[in-house]
């Protein structure tokens, strides 16, 4: 199917899309990769009067440091992450997690900020962001503003985005050498959706866990962050034992939905066992 | 209506379009390069990949629009006069292909990826092509291909798997 008819614009700063946007009415999408939005407007599930297509927004795109963070443009595609140089030093979890994001097609369109504001429950980045405790940066007709990745992700398919706002950046601390990271995704067939995934970083100082982040994929509405496990690891030493009793309170306090691809209860049980693996795997075990 | 301009193998085009017109659309109904397909409602099966500005995107998910002032391959694009591009010709010689449905953007996905990595390893191509479905094959043959067309696009002479590499990357 074609989508329905819409306008189009193409702004080429950011204070001009938000101008248009101002100016659109009431059933303005805003247009990043396309390529989760393109597929809902073919299927007819969206059908706005105007688009606003932010490929063609420079300064929207790319990757920078900013003291002791790394400022992610919103327009960055996946394949821009992949071969990043500084993300490929300071945001290893960040490039694991977009490896595995559908294939090399959709990676070449779709981009970190699409991927985040359309905050799809089984998507890998919002869990990504949420470990990493990212800081996200909104600008709307009021200027601009920024929003904890706990307070961004709201429920399901939903942001903190108000109505009229654009994400821009994204800002994520840069992770040094002492950090360790692992992205484990589970699912069934290739360019497919995570059944369950689990983002973790791990700090280590001596033979002990000075410090551990992790974030669980589609165990929820939004990504959600297993505070039991991070907080069962501070102090714990690098061991396999320690690492193995942590994992099993990752699923604690969750309650995954139920569907074709799992029920509930399975998926609690891969959210232990992919902890497991990524743990082990980010502190070298 | 909108008007672009886009360059398609190697000709370039003014053209009205409907900001909703895909890209696949245009290419097929109003350039009338029917060598790219559509397979799918839903951006899963890779048929009608072309390359924009120099990169694999599937056409049915990036709207005319947006090719404006920019440049499309497909694979009416690709041969040289009567020549096959080593990728056509390697999916020819190992039977890649049934119905062939699927082959158009299987090649253009391939050619792009051997772009990527000039010698990828059997899992490789296998993930490289994984946002491409064929119903008919069951991929042997269409791996077999992408590797032999590798190798030719390298120069070497040998279209087997460098079994070095195979190693070193298991
Ligand atoms: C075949 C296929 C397989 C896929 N597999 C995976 C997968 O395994 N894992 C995964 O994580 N994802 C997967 N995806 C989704 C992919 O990652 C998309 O790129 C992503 O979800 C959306 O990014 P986009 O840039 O294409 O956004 P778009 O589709 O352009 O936009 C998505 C939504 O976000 C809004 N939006 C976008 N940018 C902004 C902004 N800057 N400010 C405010 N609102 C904005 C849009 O209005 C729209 O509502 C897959 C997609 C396809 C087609
Ligand atoms: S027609 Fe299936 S992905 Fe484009
Ligand atoms: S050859 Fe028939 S779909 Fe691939």
């Amino acid at each position: 199917m074609i989508p329905a008819a819409f306008d189009y614009a193409r702004p080429s700063t950011v204070e001009e899309a938000l101008q248009v946007i101002a100016e659109g009415g009431d059933d303005v999408k805003v247009l990043a990769g396309g390529q989760s939005l393109i597929p809902v407007m073919r299927l007819r599930l969206a059908a706005p009067e105007l688009v606003v297509d932010l490929t063609r927004i420079p300064e929207l795109r790319g990757v920078r440091e900013d003291g002791d963070a790394l400022v992610v443009g919103a327009m960055t595609t996946h394949s821009d992450v992949l071969t990043d140089p500084l993300l490929a030093r300071y945001g290893q979890l960040l490039v694991q997690a977009t490896e595995t994001v559908a294939d090399r097609q959709v990676r070449h369109r779709g981009t970190f900020g699409g991927a985040l504001a359309h905050a799809d429950p089984a998507g890998d980045l919002p869990a990504v962001a949420l470990a990493l405790d990212a800081e996200f940066v909104l600008a709307g007709p009021s200027g601009r503003r920024t929003v904890p990745a706990t307070e961004f992700f709201v429920d399901y398919l939903t942001t903190a985005l108000e109505e009229g706002e654009l994400l821009v950046e994204i800002r994520l601390p840069k992770l040094g050498e002492d950090w360790g990271v692992r992205y484990e995704k589970f699912n069934r067939v290739a360019q497919a959706w995570s059944i369950v995934a689990v983002a973790a970083a791990v700090r280590r100082e001596g033979g002990r866990i000075a410090e551990a982040r992790i974030g669980l994929t589609n165990m929820g509405s939004t990504p959600l962050r297993a505070t039991a496990t991070e907080q069962a690891l501070l102090g714990a030493d690098v061991s396999l034992e320690a690492v193995t009793a942590a994992a099993a309170l990752a699923a604690d306090g969750t309650s995954p939905s139920s569907d074709l691809n799992a029920q509930a209860d399975y998926r609690q049980h891969l959210a232990r066992v992919l902890t497991r693996r990524a743990l082990a795997a980010a502190t070298g075990l | 209506m909108t008007q672009i301009t886009v360059r398609v193998d190697g000709q370039s085009y003014s053209d009205d379009v409907e900001p909703r017109t895909l890209l696949v659309h245009y290419l097929r109904e109003q350039l009338g390069k029917v060598g790219t397909v559509v397979g799918c409602d839903t951006s899963n099966c890779g048929a009608c990949t072309v390359h924009l500005d120099g990169e694999a995107v599937k056409s049915c998910t990036v709207l005319a629009v947006q090719a404006d002032g920019g440049t499309v391959t497909t694979i009416e694009g690709i041969a040289d006069g009567g020549t096959l591009h080593p990728m056509q010709k390697a999916f020819h010689d190992m039977h890649g292909l049934q119905c062939g449905f699927c082959t158009p953007g299987m090649i253009m996905a391939s050619i792009d990826l051997v772009g990527d990595n000039p010698d990828p390893s059997e899992d490789e191509v296998r993930e490289g092509i994984e946002g491409n479905l064929c119903r008919c094959t069951g991929y042997q043959n269409i791996v077999r291909a992408v590797q032999q067309a590798a190798a030719e696009m390298r120069g070497a002479s040998t279209g087997a798997p460098s079994t070095t590499e195979a190693v070193a990357q298991s």
